[in-house]
């Protein structure tokens, strides 16, 4: 029966897809666009993760997503369902607000029995009793929102949207009101609950570190656009822009002039020395290009010592700064040509700590670098991170 | 410790000096002096004295004589209060949500009839409500109004006058309490199912509640002891309970039974307002 109204119904082309997807979706203000033509397909099940600097776009998609937000034009499609013009009382999306909006006239019992009641849905005393097993909250089952923590809080804003069983449950920057420790246990949680409840999460938060810990898919999002789509590692290990490179974690990026493409190798002329970079890691067209590497990648040795990484040896580096860390040491190493460059050195013990003012000799692995479009901002996305 | 704790105990009860000598100066002292008057006897007047006999038939007399005045006046002022409450939500509604860079224009229009006098105000009202005014026909035109019908000198004009007088006392209260409301909760509500109507009754309505109790109590408790609007308004047979006291002091020279009404009148407020206010359950909201 149901089925049958949805073969017929005239929103059904996309039936062949169960997740979520947005097309072509586009969302502008007064005065400016917040979303321009967005693509997106959140795959059924799945922990994704929207992730950018504030004002990227990630909230008002999230916005519109849940219907708070009428976009200004494009579709989502929902189970196949087009629900672009739905009702967000008749969406099957629910959302974990940022600020939680727990009601503050209400219980938590009754906070987590909202949705069900409007619904007229059965047994809610049984679900709602569940949901407070999940979130361990059932001794605050009869306590106002104003007497828990902001952990809590937390929870009962998780619990009020996940005892709906949503298609898709909507996380807007959830845990940015919590502490550091708190938001590390949070995360753990989280995902705990999502593995075990198997629904569709869509998680919008600035913070890379929290995106990279959740979520099986991340999205990159800069001014209104998708810069890039993966999981995790391959996101940090192979960013396509350098607003990816730089937002997610550190990198070094040199300027850097192509002088042969083979096969499966790029050769780049860096300042007069040569490296060489995997095609697949190549992402320009153009002749020039911005080299990147990440800190850790980078090996650090004597002045003509042997490196253990054949390929891209660079010399002539003197230390300029030096921060001991602990676990690791962070060196800032001047080149020939002016730049500094960034250098993360475990403490193994096998190397000394360098010293200021010391020669050094730098070394990576091609496999590990990557070449980037130089008509790119090489400092896009890096001051963004920290915010 | 202890030391800083009474010291501060006695700061606090210096603190409180000159609020008590004020109450005491002009409530407790005018108060006792109400309550002894409507115990005096009824034959006194102010030019023979009046001669304290613990007349407690003076509320008999009062009540007997005068009931009708009295609850006509918690009549008119209940309904006043009522279509307050339903003009007054709609409009601090929409200033408090829906008039963006106009809100503080909107409010300050809202307090702008305070600036003409309360008597000029009301006797506008007569030439609105005037038997060859517009309204009437208008109203006449539409059969509401029989052809020698009249809203002057009825009910209906004197509960328009309260009405009209007394509505900025209850949009005050309530739109500070409805703009106080997160509209991120209203979000929150449709997000999990909830409709318009069943938003605005589960979430807006309740955290607006406290509003709503200020607002029909300063409505209410004026309204009740007003008679500016029946006397300008209305005629002998709107006669409500102010003008009733306002006749045996002045008038009837009757300072005893004036004094028993105005006690009445009192007691019979604060006994509603009590259970109104247990009813609304508000404590737990503040």
């Amino acid at each position: 029966m149901s089925q049958q109204a949805e073969a017929t119904a005239p929103t059904a082309t996309d039936g062949s897809y169960d997740g979520l997807r947005l097309s072509q979706l586009t969302k502008q203000f007064v005065g400016f666009t917040a979303v321009q033509d967005l693509d997106l397909d959140v795959p059924r099940g799945s922990f994704f993760a929207l992730l950018g600097p504030s004002g990227c776009g990630k909230t008002t998609t999230l916005r519109m997503v849940a219907g708070l937000e009428d976009p200004t034009s494009g579709t989502i499609t929902l189970a196949g369902q087009d629900i672009t013009k739905t009702k967000p009382y008749r969406r099957p999306v629910n959302t974990v607000f940022q600020n939680y909006a727990l009601f503050p006239h209400l219980d938590i019992y009754e906070n987590v029995a909202f949705g069900l009641r409007r619904r007229k849905s059965g047994e809610v005393e049984k679900q709602v009793d569940e949901m407070l097993a999940l979130v361990e909250l059932e001794p605050q089952r009869r306590k106002k929102p104003a007497q828990l923590s902001g952990g809590q809080q937390q929870r009962v804003a998780l619990a009020r949207a996940l005892i709906n069983k949503p298609e898709v449950l909507l996380l807007d920057e959830p845990l940015g009101a919590l502490d550091l420790k708190l938001r590390r246990s949070m995360q753990i949680e989280i995902k705990r609950i999502q593995t075990e409840v198997g629904l569709t999460f869509v998680h919008v938060t600035h913070d890379q570190e929290e995106a990279m810990t959740m979520a099986d898919t991340v999205a990159v999002m800069n001014k209104g656009i998708i810069e890039q789509l993966g999981a995790p590692t391959e996101l940090y290990e192979n960013p396509r822009s350098t607003f990816v490179a730089n937002f997610l974690g550190q990198s070094n990026l040199i300027e850097g002039t192509i002088t042969n493409r083979a096969a499966d190798l790029a050769t780049v002329d860096m300042h007069g020395i040569a490296v060489s970079i995997p095609m697949d890691r190549t992402h320009t067209d153009g002749d020039a290009g911005w080299v990147g590497i990440r800190p850790e990648k980078v090996l650090i040795g004597e002045e003509g010592a042997e490196l253990d990484a054949p390929g891209n040896t660079i010399p002539g580096g003197v230390i300029s700064d030096v921060s001991f860390v602990g676990v690791s040491t962070l060196y800032l190493v001047r080149m020939p040509w002016g730049q500094e460059l960034a250098v993360f050195a475990q403490n193994t013990g096998r190397t000394r700590i360098f010293r200021v003012g010391e020669k050094v000799e730098l070394s990576w692995r091609p496999e590990y670098a990557f070449l980037l479009d130089q008509a790119q901002d090489a400092h896009a996305g890096a001051q963004e991170s920290d915010a | 410790m202890a030391e800083m704790t009474r010291r501060r105990g006695k700061v606090g009860y210096l603190l409180m000096i000159p609020a008590a000598v004020w109450l005491a100066l002009f409530f407790v002292i005018p108060f006792y002096s109400l309550v002894a008057t409507s115990l005096y006897d009824q034959a006194g007047s102010d030019f023979r004295g009046w001669e304290m006999t613990y007349a407690f038939g003076n509320y008999v007399d009062a009540l007997q004589d005068y009931w009708q005045p009295l609850v006509r006046a918690i009549v008119y002022a209940a309904v006043a209060t009522l279509i307050c409450l339903v003009l007054g939500y709609v409009l601090a509604y929409a200033i408090a949500f829906k008039s963006g860079r106009w809100k503080t224009l909107l409010l300050v229009l809202v307090i702008a009839p305070f600036f003409t006098s309360f008597l000029l105000r009301t006797l506008s009202w007569q030439l609105i409500l005037a038997d060859d005014g517009w309204i009437v026909s208008i109203f006449q035109f539409l059969q509401i109004l029989g052809d020698d019908g009249r809203l002057l000198a009825t009910p209906f004009a004197v509960i328009t006058g309260l009405a009209y007088n007394f509505l900025p006392f209850m949009v005050l209260p309530l739109f500070a309490s409805i703009d106080k409301i997160d509209p991120r909760l209203i979000e929150a509500s449709t997000d999990l199912y909830a409709n318009p109507v069943a938003g605005f009754f589960k979430v807006t309505w309740p955290l607006s509640l406290p509003g709503v109790v200020s607002g029909t109590l300063l409505t209410f408790i004026p309204a009740a002891g007003d008679y500016i609007n029946a006397q300008l308004l209305g005629s002998t047979n709107t006669r409500v309970i102010g003008g009733v006291i306002d006749g045996q002091f002045t008038d009837a020279n009757n300072s005893a039974i004036a004094a028993a009404l105005s006690m009445v009148l009192m007691i019979i407020i604060v006994a509603m307002v009590f259970f109104y206010v247990r009813r609304a359950g508000t404590e737990e909201l503040l």
